[in-house]
This record gives C-alpha cells, structure tokens and sequence, in this order.
C-alpha cells in the first residue's frame, strides 16, 4: 500500500507543475495588475511599486524565481494586504474552512443516509419517490438561495440562530453548516439508496429475513453497512468539493475562510494569493482522491491496490 | 421477496463505481461500524449549544460598545502607504493628526497641535503641539514624530499612494518623486519639539483639511524601526500586538477577514470627551449580508444597503436609514481621441439628451441628486456654472445634426464600457435607451472585471465609460484639478490650454473668492467642452440604529469617533 501511496504522490507532482504554471501566466496575463485602482497612481509610485514586488523583472525571470521560493515552502507576500504573508493567510483561512466543510458533510451524512435508508426500504413507491424528489430538489437549489432562506427564517422570523459570524455568537455555526451540507446531503441520499437496494437483494439480507428478524433489525444489524460503501467512497472528492467550493456560504454568513480569499484574490489581481490558493486546492483535491481510492479498497477486500 | 430485480436507475447513475457489484457485504461491517459511532457522536456536539445571546445592539449600549460594519478587509493600516474608505474608517480611530475635523462643519479644530498661525501671505504655517499629546505607549508626540513621519510618506522608495497630499510644500514633490534627495530642503522643519514650521509653494487655502486626512498623521518612529526599515511596506508594525499610535483607541485585535477591535486609549489627550469604550469594525463585502446582520441587531451601523431595500426601509422604519449628499460625482468619460467622440459638440450633445431625474428616481433609488456639473453643489461655499448642462433634447438633436448626423444618420455604433455590477448595468441600459430614442443612435453595452476595465480606462481603449470620483478633501480642486493635460486621472484625452492656465492659477491664489473664481471659469470650460457627462452626485445611504449619537452627516462621510455614544435603550427586537 505504501509503494502505491508513493507512486500516486509521484504522479500528483506533473499534474500539480502544469496547474502552476498554467496558473501563473494566466494570472499574468490577464489585464490590469495588483495596483490598479480607480485613482491612478503617479507613474513614479508605480515603478516603485512594481519594483518592489519584482513585477518589472521579465515574466520568465518572476515565473522562475517564484517556482524557486515555492520548492522552499514560501508562497511570497500578499500583494493586497500589504503585511501578511500568503502563507499566514491560508493558515488562518483554511482551519476555518475545514472546520465548515466538517460539520457540513456530518449534516449531509445525516440527512442523506436517513433518507437514502427509507427510501430504499420501498423502492418505486411514495416512501421513495418523496424523499427521493426532495434530494433532486436539494442537488438543484443553489446555496446562495438556500442560505438566504434559511437566514430568514431561522435568523430573522424566528430568532433563534445568529445570522453572520463564526465562533463568535453560540450557535453561529449551525446555519452556514446547514446550508453547504444540504447539497450534499441530496448525493448521498441518492447514494445510500442505490447501495442500500443492492444490498436488500443480497442472499444474506435474505437468510436474515428468513429467521425472522424485524425490517429495522435487518437494516440497521446487516443491510446498513454493506449500503453505505458508496458513501464512503464518495467522501473523499465531495469533502474536497466543500472545501473549494465554501466561497458562497462564507460570503453569505461573514465567515473569515479561505474560499473568500480565494475569490477576492482574483478580483483583485493579487497574484500570489491566488497562486497560493490554487496550488493549495489542486493539493488537496489530489490527496482526497488517492485517500479516497485507498479506503475504497481497504472496504473491500476483494480489490487491490496494484495500479 | 424479491432476489434480483434489475438495478434501480441510481445507481446505474453511478455505474462507475464498479466495486458495487462485487461487495463483500460481511467484510464491510466491521470497518463501517466505526464511521458510523464517530459521525453519530460529533452531530451530538454540533446540536449541542443552541443558545442565543443577548444582540450586540443590547451588549453595545449597556458596555458603549459600537458594532460598524466596515466594506471590506483593509489592505494594511499603516497610514502612508493605504489609500481606502475602509482604512480611513479604522485608522482616524488609532491615529490623530495635528488637527481634527468638526463632526457636523468639517471645519479644522485642534488635535495634536493646540494652536496654528498663518504668515500674511499665506505660505507658512507655525503649529504649537500640546504638551499632554502621548502615543499608546506613554511617549510624548513632538514635532520630530511629524518631521520623521512626513520624510517618510514623501521617500519614493515607500512609494505612498497618497504622497501628493503634501505636495503644496516647498520642494515635497520634488523629493518625491526623487527630483531632490536632501530633504532638509523640503519645507518642513521642526526647531522645538513643540513647534512644526510648515512653508508652502504656494497658498493652498485647504491646507487645514489636508491635515486631517489620514496620510498626514505622524507614526511611531521607534516602533516603525523595530519592525523593519523607514521605508518598508507591509512590516509587522501595524499588526495589534505592535501597534502604537497616538489616536482616541488603540488596536487590540486584527481578525484577518472577521474582527477589528480597537479600545479606548488611555493615553490620549482628549479622553476624557471620549465616550465609546470600544468599536468593532466588520469587515463585510456583502450588502445583503449587512443588511442582515443590522437588523438582527448584530450591527449599530451598516454601511451599505442593498439599493431594493431603500423603499422598504424609508417606509417602514424611516428613523433607521438616513440619506445624505457625499462629496463624489457618478460620470460618464468621453473618449475625445476617436471617433465622432472628437467633437464637442457630438459630446455635449450625448450629455443634453440624458434624463438624469429618471435615472436617479427610477434605477439608483438612493436618494442621488442630478449632476449638471462635474464638481458637487455647494463644495465648501463653491457654486458650479448651471445651466450649461441640462435635459434638452431639442437642442442636444441640434448639436448632433450640426455635427453632421441629422437623425443619428451615420452614426456609428459606439461601446459603453463599464465594470461588472448590476448598478452600473441597469444605469448603462437606461442611458442606452434614451440616446436611442432622443438621437436615435445605437450602443452597444460592454461590461468588463473590474481590472480589465480600469486597465482599458487608462489606456483609452474604450468609447464612453462609467466612472465615479470621491473627493479627497472639501475643495473644488479635488475634482478639478484631474483634467489637467496629462493628468493620470483625466483618462479621456481631453487637453485644454486655457484650463490648464485657469486651475494652475487658483492654486497661486490666497483669496478664496478670487480662486473659486477661477474654477468656476474651468468648470464652464469643462462643461461646455464635455470630455465627460455628470450624471449624479453621490449620497451616502446609511442604516444606523438610533440610540447611536454624536454620529453626524457631513459631505466626506467622516464622523470623529470621540463625539459619538450610544444611548441606553430597550432593544426589544
């Protein structure tokens, strides 16, 4: 497993230099620069500037001395927020993040296994077709709007969870959890139901029934942890998706992550952030796919890690 | 009992996953159980805690407590390198110049200088620093700290956005912009430590107002050096556990992106008048966001309002928004370097046809006020030529018939360019709307990121685009002096001799009516001219709770946090 391990890591860093580099000139190239700003800046200032942050080197010479400080583990300064550095800000962004995107895929394990589960008890009838629509419905409402609505009822109607804020009113963590988990909640609904039905088909879901084990029994002692593999194995890329993809709910709720330094870093052209952000993305979005294949093997004996 | 039936469509949705088929039910058990115990026990935890505080509005009033929401993070919050609405807000709370601003009049009042005199002719000020001015860590302020502070903004190795506010000073620019490297011949000098000396090029009657702007106020010199050199950006200097200033707070905590929270200076001179115990500046992005957390009472303060809940609010609970005029004027720029845009008259013809009173009742909502000038009404007592610019349709088909397109005839379509936001959208169709059916002639609408468009702005890659001005300080020059030939703010191509000659003049002249004289005689030029087309003056739309006091609108939108207290109040909301 370890030689595998090894040989997936080794083919993440081809994939990790072409997002790099492909990154850094796009960044380069799009228009306008980190110092632009509505009030142009006296042509003098921004020669100082530009210096300072080595932007007036060739871009070949910038690509090289940033691929250089990176092979030492340093991302560089932030352009726009003048005394931190790329890597204090993705330090203090990303726990923030990982902390939501963790408490989102519990609130969509939840929901998602429950409903999967009574769905598949009667595949084809109310039972499924109801909680099976509520999770298309889930899967398709966005969560800038799912937000909102609960922020309105919750927050504002009733006032009983605070609206904004992360760890610093108690309870200010339940809604933004909410609303990123909902999504996900509706895959593995789907999910848990396919594997769940599989499952109920097998013989020794049949020989249980047979010694007359009650419906619940079966479900929760045999059925239930054969159903959820798929689950499981779609941990991996969908926690890396709520990583990446936290921007709208930590917008939405003023949560200080990473997924809105990422997207302000773009608007702002501020280069290194940007890079930074990305390169760490790609990282984690490889590392959760080669874990996730691991678990999936470990859960079934019957494969093996060779390729 | 049903054994095999054929797969239910799901999963034949994730087919993929191939092992489906081939599981090993009985082996998956033990491994699953595991997964299952840890998701059930932290889900216990997050149901845990469900209680609500009392709001920030409550804990704010009864501690003096005041909760801002503050646009977004600030880029830095060393003074002589930021240049935003953001800083300002936070750093006039941390740092004082050598004087303040009236919170109502704007008018200059003593800070770190107790008292200031003024040679005849106009070019040296004299300030007399007050003995009881001390910096967060018990040092005294004293006229070197500005001597060392003003050195620092104007070295060109700082690069400073905001340098050119000292520029009226005997040699500032020069030194500036590396011209001059012995600084002593720059026009500032300090003989004792209670006296700044300050020699000026030339009368600049606003001079006063410059000083209360955040780039001129003094940093800590020693804390400056321990962190990095005298002209370093971006050191560790300005972060809480380092910062010393000299204002009515002191920093005492920077959450990156959450949390400014800045506490009550017990060394500052003045703070006995200084009611609030705290403010805590939110940096929040999102109006809507905003707008929510100040009506669950999360916020004192919000600083902006989603333009569609302006109705709601003016009728509903019209004692939470206040409306006021702001020193900024909405434009549109003419590109006067191509195309039938090279005429003055096709300009003042595209200006004449636009129903301004429409566009502010009908799309902006806020309250905005028809621009017919490009400077504000009423700038510091100065009055903008009227009645060149109007909505005259008939004479605006005139001017483009005379420019020869009778009808819009051969007119060719132009681009309107402006930055992504349905603001400036729903402004740009409007507009696009009346040149059609006023001239008809055709636009096409263009929106761009907003670094593609600033880039294509500067480089007059463009036919007509949106901008916007804030003035920097109450004065017509802060408008006016952008169109000068070559200015880096022009940004249209427009060159006037004539202009040029007028706006150098008004900066030679002491007497205040003579130089808005001056102005007004540029402005008409302006006008009359059209490198660009007013469109409103800017109001500042605020939602503000009204147990919060002292909080007072004037044109810059500053409100000195030492006259403001929040009033104990029952919140039941």
């Amino acid at each position: 497993m370890l030689k595998f391990f090894a040989a997936r890591l080794l083919q993440a860093i081809p994939v990790l230099f072409v997002v790099i580099t492909a990154t850094f000139f796009l960044v380069h190239s799009a228009p306008g620069g980190p110092f632009d700003a509505e009030k142009t800046l006296p042509a003098e200032v921004l020669d100082n500037l530009n210096a300072r942050y080595n932007l007036d080197d060739p871009l070949y010479k910038q690509y090289l001395s940033y691929m250089g400080n990176l092979v030492q583990g340093d991302f560089g300064p932030s352009f726009r927020y003048s005394n931190r550095s790329v890597t204090e800000m993705i330090l203090t962004g990303l726990p923030i993040t990982f902390e939501l995107a963790l408490y989102a895929m519990l609130i969509a394990l939840i929901i998602g296994i429950s409903a999967g589960i009574v769905a598949s008890i009667r595949p084809n009838s109310a039972q499924d077709y109801i909680p099976m629509s509520l999770a298309m419905a889930g899967i398709c409402l966005p969560s800038f709007l799912m937000g909102p609505l609960l922020v309105l009822i919750f927050g504002i109607s009733l006032d009983w969870l605070p609206v904004s804020g992360w760890g610093y009113a108690p309870g200010d963590k339940i809604l933004p959890a909410i609303t990123l988990g909902t999504g996900y909640a509706a895959y593995i609904a789907r999910l848990t139901r396919g594997g769940m039905i599989e499952v109920m088909g097998q013989d020794y879901i049949r020989t249980a029934k047979a010694k007359g084990l009650s419906t619940p029994m079966i479900i929760y002692r045999h059925a239930l942890r054969g159903g959820l593999a798929p689950v499981v194995a779609f941990l991996g890329p969908a926690f890396a998706g709520l990583l990446a993809g936290s921007f709208v709910v930590e917008t939405i709720f003023q949560i200080p992550g990473l997924g809105r330094f990422y997207v302000q870093a773009a608007f702002n052209r501020d280069y290194t952030m940007i890079l930074g952000t990305t390169i760490l993305l790609s990282t984690l979005i490889v590392l959760f796919n080669i874990v996730s294949d691991i678990l999936t093997v470990w859960l079934n004996p019957r494969l093996t890690l060779k390729d | 009992m049903r054994l095999h039936k054929q797969a239910p469509w799901p999963r034949r949705l994730f087919t993929e996953i191939h092992w489906i088929r081939n599981l090993d039910a009985q082996a998956v058990i033990k491994r699953t159980r595991s997964i299952t115990r840890v998701c059930l026990v932290l889900s216990l935890i997050i149901i845990a805690s469900c209680d609500l505080g009392p709001s920030n509005r409550a804990t704010g009033a009864a501690q003096q407590i005041l909760h801002l929401g503050n646009g977004t993070e600030p880029k830095d919050l060393d003074p002589h390198i930021v240049t935003g609405v953001t800083e300002h807000n936070i750093i006039s709370a941390l740092l004082e110049g050598l004087v303040t601003e009236h919170p109502k009049t704007l008018q200059p009042q003593p800070g770190v200088a107790a008292s200031w005199s003024l040679s005849e002719d106009g070019t040296r000020y004299t300030f007399k620093l007050r003995d009881n001015a001390y910096w967060s860590n018990g040092d005294r302020v004293t006229a070197d700290d500005f001597l060392w502070s003003w050195q620092r903004l104007l070295m060109p190795t700082l690069a400073g956005e905001y340098a050119y506010q000292l520029y009226p000073i005997v040699n500032a620019a020069a030194f500036n912009k590396g011209e001059l490297n012995d600084f002593s011949q720059v026009g500032i000098s300090a003989p004792d430590p209670q006296t700044l000396i300050i020699d000026l090029a030339y009368p600049t009657p606003y001079f006063l107002s410059l000083l209360s702007h955040f780039s001129t106020f003094p940093v800590h010199k020693d804390t400056v050096l321990a962190h990095g050199k005298k002209d370093e950006r971006g050191t560790l200097w300005t972060r809480a556990e380092n910062f010393v200033g000299n204002g009515p707070f002191v920093l005492e905590e920077w959450r990156l992106n959450y949390l400014i929270k800045v506490t009550k200076n017990p060394f500052y001179w003045d703070q006995e008048s200084v009611a609030l115990n705290e403010i805590r500046f939110y940096p929040i992005d999102n109006a809507q966001t905003e707008e929510r957390m100040f009506r669950t009472g999360a916020l004192h303060i919000a600083s902006s309002i989603p333009a569609d809940k302006i109705a709601s609010y003016q009728q509903n609970h019209p004692e939470k928004i206040s409306i006021n005029p702001y020193l900024g004027t909405y434009y549109y720029r003419f590109n006067v370097t191509r195309g039938p845009l090279v005429d003055p008259r096709v300009r003042r013809a595209l200006s004449l046809a636009i129903d301004r009173q429409i566009l502010v009742d009908a799309i902006t909502k806020g309250g905005q006020i028809p621009a017919f000038s490009f400077t504000p009404p009423n700038t510091q007592g100065y009055q903008p030529p009227s009645g060149i610019l109007s909505y005259d349709v008939g004479l605006a088909r005139q001017l483009l018939a005379d420019a020869g397109f009778p009808n819009g005839k051969g007119f060719p379509t132009l681009e309107l360019l402006y930055n992504t936001s349905d603001g400036h959208r729903r402004i740009a169709v409007a507009v696009q709307q009346m040149w059609k059916e006023a001239l008809n002639i055709t636009i096409a609408l263009s929106n761009q990121d907003w670094k593609v468009f600033l880039d294509r702005a500067q480089s007059l890659d463009y036919d007509i685009a949106r901008a916007g001005w804030i003035g920097d300080y109450a004065d017509p020059n802060t408008f006016l002096d952008m169109f000068v030939t070559d200015g880096g703010n022009n940004q249209t191509g427009w060159s006037h001799p004539q202009y040029d000659q007028l706006i150098a003049k008004a900066a030679t002249q002491a007497d205040q009516s003579s130089r808005y004289k001056s102005f007004y005689k540029a402005e008409e030029l302006l006008l009359i001219d059209s490198p660009i087309m007013p469109i409103y003056t800017y109001t500042r739309v605020q939602l503000m709770h009204p147990e919060v006091k002292g909080w007072l609108a004037n044109i810059l939108d500053h409100h000195p946090y030492k006259y403001v207290y929040i009033e104990p109040i029952a919140v039941n909301e």
